[in-house]
C-alpha cells in the first residue's frame, strides 16, 4: 500500500504539467481563502448555475465558466506561439496586431467599406469569417517568409507586422470604430445553447493541433528544428518548410481569435482589440513550462498558462483589487510561478531532499 | 524558385499597401488646403496608382527577373514616395501664397491623431469651420500621437507664417520653448481639449470641463432618484484609463455628489474605455454584487454597451424604468442610440466640436479684442423624455436635451 503510494508520488513529480497545474491551483485557492475570510461561502468562485439571461436563455453562470469563456483568446494564440517557439527560437510578437487587422478587414467586409455603423451584413457572413482566417494566415505566411527564408530574427520580422497590421486596420476601417451589431456575427462571441460560444472554438482549436500533433509526426519535425535545425536539414527535414509552417499556423490562430475578439463586442476596434495579447500568449507559453528557447514543448502546458492568465485576472476581479494596485498582483503571482518553475530553484528543492534522505542515512551509521 | 517568387509576390503587396496607405494621408493633407488641393490630391493619387499598378506588375514579371524585380519595386516605391513629397510641397507653397494675398485667416491645427470616433469628430469639425467658404485657410497636421512630430508641425507652422496656432497638445510638459518661439513670431496659439501645463504663453484653452460632467450626472442621479422615489443608491462604477484626465474628472465629480448625498459606491474597476472591458468589468460586478446593485455608471459609452451585454447574460434589467439605473458618458451617435433604445437610462456628453469656440476666440482677436483664458465647450446631456428631469450643478441650471431621430442625425 506504502510503496504503492510512494510510486504514484513519484509519478506525480515527474509529470512535466505538475508546476503549471499547481501554479493555475494555487492561484484560484486564493478565492476560497478569500470567501472564507469574507464569511461568505468558500466554494462560491467554484459555483457554476444556470442563469436565466433577460432575452430568457439559460446559460452557464459562474466565475469559472468566465475563465474559460474570456481566456479563449489567450488559449487560441497560445497553440500558435507554442509552436512558433519550439520551431525558431523566437516569438511571434505580432498576434494582437494581427487579430485586430483580421478583425478589422472582417468587419470591414461585413459592413461593407465606409460604412462605421449597421445590422445589416453586406456580404453573406461566411465570406467576412474566411476572409479573417485568410488575412490572419497572409501574415503568418509574411512573418514566416521573413524569418524562415530571408534568416531574419523572428522579433524583428514580426516588429513589422506589429506596427503595421494595426495600422492598417485602421485605414480598412477609415480610422473609425465599424459596429455590426449583428445577432449571427455575434454569435461567435455569444452562447451555443448554454455553453459560450469562445470555449467551443478554443475546444475545437485545441482538439485540431492535438489531433495533428499525435497522428502526424508534424511535432516531432518541429521540435528537432527547434533543437538543431543544421540537424534537422542533413537528417533531411526541410527546416525552413517547417518553420515557415509554425508561423503560418500561428497566424491562422490569430485570425480566428481576432474573430471571436471582435464578435464578441459585434464591432471592430482596430485600436484595442488583441493590445498586448501578444505578451500574455507569450507569457503563457512561458508559464505553461516552456522554453523560449525553442526545441522541446508541452501544449497542454501551455494551454494551462493561459488560462492561468485569465484566472489571475478574474480572482483579481473577484477579489475587488482596486485597479490602479492590479498590475501589481498580477506581476507578482507571475514571478511566484515563474520562480518556482526556474531550474536553479528546482535544483536547490531536489539537493534539499536528497540532503534529508542520505542524511537520516548518515545519521544511522554514526 | 517558388517560395522565391511566392515571398517577392507577398513583399510587392505589403510595399503596394503600403504605397496606398501613404496616397491616402496625402490625399487628406490636401483635403484641408484648399487652394490648388484638387490638383495636388489628383496628382497625389496619380503617382499612388502608378507606383501600386508599377509594384504589382513588377511583380508579376517577377517569374523570370526575381531579384531585379525587387529592385524595380523598391525604385517605384521611393519615386511614389518622392512624388507624394512634392504634391504636398506644392500644397505647402500655394497655402502660403493664399496667406501672402491677405484675404483669408490662415489657421494651423496640430491635431492629436485619429485614436477614436470622437477625436476624428473633433478633427472634421475643425475641417468644416475652418473651411474656404467661411474665409480661412486651414494647415491641418495629425501627429499620429506623437510628441516630438507634433513639436516639428508647430514650428512648421511658425515658418509657414500661418495667423494663429491650434494644438491639441499630446502631452502636458515641454511645450514652454515652442510657445515662446510662437510668441515672439507673433501668432496666437489657442489650446484646445487637452492642457498645457508648462507654459502659459498661449491665448486661450478651449475644451471640456469632465469635473462637471461627472457633477451633472450625479446631480442628474440625485433629481431622478428623488422624482422616482428610488430611496438608496447603490452605485458601481466602471472606469475608464486609470489616470487619464476623462477618468480622473468623471470620477471625482460624480463622487463628490455622491459623497455629499451620502451614497453607497459599492465598487470602481476600470475598463480602460473599451467594450470588452467593459463586459468583464460588468460580468465580475453581476456575480460580487448580484442583487445589491441599482445604478451603473460607465466613463463611457463604449464600456457601456459592453456593461449591456454583461447584464444581458446575468439576467439584470437595467435602463428606463427597470431597477438599474444606467449612465453613460460621451453620447457618441452609438450611444445615443442606445438611448433612444431605452437601454442607457442618461447619456453625458463630452462635446468635440471645439472649432466653433475657437472660432469664436480668433473673431475677437480679429477685432482687437482679448478673449477669456479658459473658456468651456457647451456640454449637453441626453435622455429620453421621462428621464428628463430639471437639476443644477454649481448652482447654475442645466437643461437636458431628448433624444429624437433628429438629435441622433445631427451628432457627430
Amino acid at each position: 500500500m506504502n510503496s504503492n503510494g510512494n510510486q504514484l508520488w513519484k509519478k506525480i513529480k515527474a509529470w512535466p504539467l505538475l508546476l503549471p497545474v499547481v501554479a493555475l491551483l494555487l492561484v484560484m485557492a486564493v478565492n476560497i481563502f478569500h470567501d472564507l475570510m469574507q464569511g461568505s461561502n468558500p466554494l462560491s468562485f467554484f459555483t457554476i448555475t444556470l442563469n436565466q439571461t433577460t432575452s430568457g436563455g439559460t446559460i452557464l453562470y459562474g466565475r469559472i465558466i468566465d475563465i474559460l469563456n474570456r481566456g479563449s483568446e489567450v488559449a487560441i494564440l497560445a497553440l500558435g506561439m507554442t509552436l512558433v517557439v519550439s520551431s525558431s527560437a523566437g516569438t511571434d510578437i505580432s498576434v494582437g496586431s494581427v487579430m485586430s487587422l483580421s478583425a478589422s478587414f472582417c468587419c470591414m467586409l461585413l459592413a461593407g467599406y465606409g460604412v462605421a455603423n449597421t445590422s445589416e451584413l453586406a456580404v453573406p457572413l461566411i465570406v467576412g469569417v474566411l476572409a479573417a482566417f485568410a488575412m490572419g494566415t497572409l501574415c503568418g505566411a509574411f512573418n514566416g517568409t521573413l524569418v524562415a527564408y530571408f534568416g531574419i530574427q523572428p522579433m524583428v520580422a514580426t516588429l513589422i507586422l506589429f506596427s503595421a497590421a494595426r495600422a492598417i486596420g485602421l485605414l480598412l476601417c477609415n480610422n473609425l470604430i465599424v459596429y455590426v451589431r449583428n445577432s449571427s456575427f455575434g454569435a461567435f462571441g455569444a452562447f451555443t445553447g448554454p455553453v459560450p460560444t469562445p470555449i467551443l472554438i478554443a475546444a475545437i482549436c485545441i482538439a485540431l493541433v492535438a489531433l495533428v500533433l499525435r497522428n502526424t509526426s508534424l511535432g516531432m519535425y518541429i521540435q528537432s528544428v527547434g533543437i538543431n535545425a543544421k540537424a534537422s536539414r542533413i537528417a533531411g527535414l526541410n527546416s525552413k518548410k517547417i518553420i515557415f509552417l509554425t508561423y503560418v499556423i500561428c497566424g491562422f490562430f490569430a485570425g480566428v481569435a481576432g474573430l471571436v475578439n471582435s464578435s464578441r463586442i459585434t464591432s471592430a476596434d482596430s485600436n484595442n482589440i488583441g493590445l498586448y495579447y501578444e505578451m500574455d500568449a507569450i507569457l503563457a507559453v512561458a508559464l505553461g513550462g516552456n522554453s523560449l528557447g525553442g526545441g522541446k514543448f508541452n501544449l497542454a502546458g501551455s494551454i494551462i498558462g493561459a488560462y492561468t492568465i485569465q484566472a489571475i485576472t478574474t480572482t483579481l476581479y473577484a477579489l475587488g483589487v482596486s485597479t490602479d494596485q492590479a498590475p501589481v498582483y498580477k506581476a507578482i503571482i507571475v514571478i511566484i510561478i515563474v520562480a518556482i518553475q526556474s531550474a536553479p530553484l528546482k535544483a536547490y528543492f531536489r539537493k534539499r531532499s536528497n540532503i534529508k534522505k542520505t542524511g537520516t542515512k548518515e545519521a544511522a551509521r554514526a | 524558385m517558388k517560395r522565391k517568387i511566392l515571398s517577392v509576390l507577398l513583399t510587392a503587396a505589403f510595399v503596394a499597401a503600403t504605397i496606398a496607405g501613404c496616397g491616402g494621408a496625402a490625399q487628406q493633407a490636401a483635403d484641408t488646403t484648399q487652394q490648388a488641393a484638387d490638383t495636388a490630391a489628383a496628382a497625389a493619387d496619380t503617382a499612388a496608382d502608378t507606383a501600386a499598378d508599377t509594384a504589382a506588375d513588377t511583380a508579376a514579371a517577377a517569374e523570370e527577373k526575381v531579384e531585379e524585380a525587387a529592385d524595380t519595386a523598391a525604385d517605384t516605391a521611393e519615386a511614389a514616395a518622392d512624388a507624394v513629397e512634392e504634391a504636398a510641397e506644392e500644397v505647402q507653397e500655394a497655402a502660403a501664397d493664399a496667406g501672402a494675398s491677405g484675404e483669408t485667416i490662415n489657421v494651423g491645427f496640430a491635431q492629436v491623431g485619429h485614436e477614436s470616433d470622437w477625436r476624428t469628430a473633433s478633427t472634421k469639425s475643425a475641417q468644416d469651420v475652418f473651411s474656404a467658404a467661411n474665409g480661412y485657410n486651414l494647415s491641418f497636421v495629425d501627429c499620429d500621437n506623437d510628441s516630438a512630430a507634433q513639436l516639428e508641425a508647430v514650428r512648421g507652422f511658425i515658418e509657414q507664417g500661418v495667423d494663429y496656432i491650434i494644438i491639441d497638445p499630446i502631452v502636458s510638459t515641454g511645450w514652454d520653448t515652442v510657445l515662446t518661439e510662437c510668441d515672439e513670431a507673433g501668432i496666437p496659439v489657442i489650446v484646445i481639449d487637452r492642457t498645457i501645463d508648462d507654459s502659459d504663453k498661449y491665448v486661450s484653452w478651449v475644451g471640456s470641463d469632465f469635473l462637471t460632467e461627472g457633477k451633472a450626472a450625479g446631480e442628474w442621479l440625485k433629481a431622478y432618484a428623488d422624482k422616482q422615489g428610488i430611496k438608496e443608491i447603490n452605485a458601481l462604477i466602471i472606469q475608464g484609463t486609470t489616470g487619464s484626465s476623462a477618468q480622473i474628472g468623471r470620477t471625482d465629480g460624480f463622487k463628490e455628489i455622491a459623497d455629499r448625498e451620502g451614497w453607497t459606491i459599492l465598487d470602481m474597476q476600470t475598463g480602460d474605455f473599451t467594450e470588452e472591458g467593459g463586459q468583464q468589468v460588468m460580468e465580475s460586478y453581476c456575480k460580487s454584487y448580484a442583487g445589491k446593485f441599482n445604478v451603473v455608471v460607465c466613463e463611457n459609452d463604449n464600456e457601456a454597451f459592453g456593461a449591456m451585454t454583461a447584464m444581458d447574460n446575468a439576467g439584470v434589467k437595467y435602463g428606463p424604468g427597470n431597477d438599474v439605473v444606467l449612465i453613460s458618458y460621451d453620447a457618441c451617435t452609438a450611444g445615443l442610440k442606445e438611448v433612444q433604445a431605452g437601454k442607457i437610462t442618461a447619456d453625458f456628453e463630452c462635446n468635440p466640436l471645439a472649432a466653433p469656440t475657437v472660432e469664436g476666440v480668433i473673431k475677437t482677436l480679429q477685432s482687437g479684442g482679448t478673449p477669456e483664458k479658459q473658456i468651456l465647450v457647451p456640454d449637453n446631456w441626453y435622455a429620453l423624455k421621462d428621464q428628463i428631469v430639471d437639476f443644477s450643478v454649481d448652482g447654475k441650471a442645466m437643461s437636458m436635451i431628448e433624444v429624437t431621430d433628429e438629435v441622433i442625425e445631427a451628432q457627430y
